[in-house]
């Protein structure tokens, strides 16, 4: 009925953006325009999510990592002095082993996606059925439901190993407590 | 042509029940974007010459005058001023990120109006993630008001910036918990619903995240949610009331703004057009805020006392025409009048201070501004009285006074709290608003299961230690 959202252009276009967003994170020299793209980065991926038919996850997405998870670190990068940074020699003593590495996993992403299983090309096929109206409420089943729940205890465990941080965080920071 | 013409009418049809983003209905999309775009630059025009006349007469006196009669077009001279003010950039400044900054802000700030409902066909789209996309794009805005600190290269808008980033990232954790009570709460389908209903056993849905979606669920239950499980809606609804003036650095929470400290917080070295978009900024980001408080616990669009429909009487020209569904209850129809004679006063208001003005002859084009701005209200009261008009716009009507509402409050407070210091600040947030929203949730939580918690735990206990008393007596 109504047209797709999801056509190739904006694709292409949310790819384009990550894509020069990622390599501006490594070659600025100012930490602070480094974090800006990281930030453009991240919100073409929260858009690419919502072009999967999965809002929830473009949502915590928008809220986690752009909201808050880079608002701490431009907090914390604000204070660092950009003069002295900005003269400091950028060292890479990695190359070879990085891109011998990127090589490896760019040339694993091609070969999954021209695999092939009995004739059929294996992306288009394993896609999954949800409707974007019903993302928020598969994933809650998937979490909380009494018999098609199987994360519950994975998402606890994850979720206790964080405040294990926030507490290790705040012993560590703070001298008397 | 022709099917132009009936793509764009077939959205005037009374049967439909859509938001026109879900429609997937470009045109309308696109008329709704510029109307709620218009409506807001207007509401925040009026925000700015209501907030300094309600704060002038706070603290007796008059507050603008001159520009137009009783400084009503004041605030069109003030944004006259500031586009031809000098745009300074610092010499010092990183130029491109000071150039981006207001402009982040803004667009947080006006991209979240696309989830909000003014009625139930009257937003620009309805999203499945509606509340988690509200609250994750207002959280943008702090990027924003922090870059422009750090990119400004001076040390007040800096202290300002972080002052802003530690609230603003403190507080969104209360108000967060604060909703997630809230859609608790939408999930409680069922007849057997109201102030403590929890619906039928076994009739517990998912609940939704929906902004139409909550708007809905409250109508259903026949309760707006402040109301829901007393007083524990009435305490999620303060905690959010709290934390959405933190969000917004409004007085008594101006700290990343405070003048006595830091001349103008994040944004001392930005003039002209480039201060006016954080000006809008934070006047939308007030009302954006306002409404999902409206949406989650005042009802939303719902008129007050939507369970109420008095005697049934015949209304002249109901719509949607021909409607078994459609209201006719007496309320209904004195509840639909109410937005014309709005209007109608406040027109009636102008008049009468067309008679109190000078008689000075130097005052006579005022005079007659005022009686034709008055006149024009009247017209519009008029006008909203025609019953397909009467009959569309009564949920928007609703809406707007609640937000209204709101934003009177939010002069109030900058009109009445002294300002906090940061280190009670941050107390606030984290040591009363966050344990309480703690709280609420785990309150909310059992007491939506406070029939299978009395059989699972309580009845148990009380066999328990009554079976321990009868061991005790046989010893004895």
């Amino acid at each position: 009925m109504n047209p797709p959202v999801a056509t190739p252009f904006f694709f292409y276009l949310l790819a384009a953006t990550m894509i020069v967003g990622g390599i501006l994170v490594i070659t600025r020299k100012n930490a602070v325009h480094s974090a800006l793209a990281l930030i453009t980065t991240l919100l073409a991926q929260a858009a690419l999510y919502l072009m999967l038919y999965a809002p929830f996850v473009a949502g915590v997405q928008i809220i986690l990592y752009a909201g808050g998870i880079m608002v701490l670190f431009l907090f914390v990068i604000m204070l660092i002095s950009i003069e002295r940074a900005a003269k400091e020699r950028q060292f890479n003593k990695q190359w070879l082993v990085g891109g011998v590495a990127a090589l490896a996993l760019g040339g694993l992403f091609i070969s999954v996606y021209l695999k092939t299983t009995q004739g059929k090309m294996l992306f288009p096929e394993g896609r999954m059925a949800y409707g974007e109206s019903q993302n928020t409420q598969a994933i809650a089943a998937l979490l909380f439901d009494r018999h098609a729940g199987q994360y519950m205890f994975a998402f606890e465990i994850a979720s206790l190993l964080l405040l294990v941080a926030i507490i290790g965080a705040v012993v560590m920071a703070k001298k008397r407590i | 042509m022709h099917e132009l013409i009936d793509y764009i009418q077939s959205y005037l049809d009374p049967r439909v029940t859509t938001t026109p983003g879900v429609a997937g209905n470009i045109f309308w999309a696109t008329v709704y974007i510029l109307l709620v775009f218009v409506g807001l630059s207007v509401a925040v025009i009026a925000m700015n010459w209501l907030e300094r006349k309600i704060l002038a007469h706070m603290q007796v006196r008059l507050g603008p005058m001159r520009v137009g009669p009783h400084g009503l077009l004041q605030p069109i001279a003030d944004a006259i001023k500031l586009l031809f003010k000098e745009d300074i950039i610092p010499a010092e400044a990183d130029k491109l990120v000071f150039w981006i900054a207001p402009f982040i802000v803004v667009l947080a700030a006006f991209t979240v109006f696309v989830v909000v409902p003014f009625g139930p066909t009257h937003a620009i789209t309805d999203m499945n993630i509606g509340i988690l996309f509200m609250l994750g794009v207002s959280s943008l805005s702090v990027l924003g008001i922090v870059t422009a600190g750090w990119a400004s290269n001076s040390h007040y808008p800096l202290i300002g910036a972080l002052r802003s980033s530690a609230q603003m990232v403190s507080y969104e954790v209360a108000m967060g918990l604060a909703v997630v009570s809230v859609i608790m709460m939408t999930s409680f389908h069922g007849i057997d619903t109201g102030l403590y209903g929890i619906g039928p056993a076994g009739a517990q849905e998912s609940g939704t995240l929906s902004m139409i979606g909550i708007v809905l669920a409250q109508q259903e239950q026949g309760v707006w949610f402040i109301f829901k499980f007393f007083p524990l809606g009435l305490i999620g609804f303060f905690i959010f009331a709290i934390a959405m003036v933190a969000e917004t650095n409004r007085a008594p929470f101006d700290l990343p703004e405070a003048e006595s400290e830091l001349t103008a917080g994040f944004h001392t070295e930005y003039s002209g057009f480039r201060w006016s978009l954080f000006f809008l900024a934070e006047y939308s980001a007030m009302i954006a805020v306002s409404s999902i408080a409206v949406t989650l616990w005042l009802g939303g669009w719902l008129r007050p006392f939507p369970g109420l429909h008095g005697p049934s009487i015949a209304i002249p020209y109901v719509w949607p025409p021909s409607d078994p569904s459609a209201p006719t209850g007496a309320l209904d129809f004195v509840f639909a009048l109410c937005p014309g004679i709005a209007f109608l006063l406040l027109g009636a208001m102008c008049f009468y201070n067309v008679r109190r003005m000078p008689k000075h002859p130097l005052f006579k084009i005022q005079t007659m501004g005022l009686a034709g701005f008055g006149a024009v209200l009247g017209l519009i009261g008029l006008i909203l009285f025609v019953p397909p008009v009467r009959d569309r716009v009564s949920d928007i009507f609703w809406f707007a006074a609640k937000v209204a509402g709101f934003m009177y409050l939010y002069i109030w407070y900058r009109g009445t709290f002294p300002r906090y210091r940061f280190d009670q600040l941050m107390k606030v947030g984290w040591k009363v608003l966050l344990p309480t929203g703690l709280a609420l949730l785990i309150c909310t939580a059992l007491f939506a299961m406070r029939v299978e918690v009395w059989y699972a735990v309580v009845v148990p206990l009380w066999q328990w230690s009554v079976s321990i008393l009868h061991w005790l007596v046989s010893l004895l």
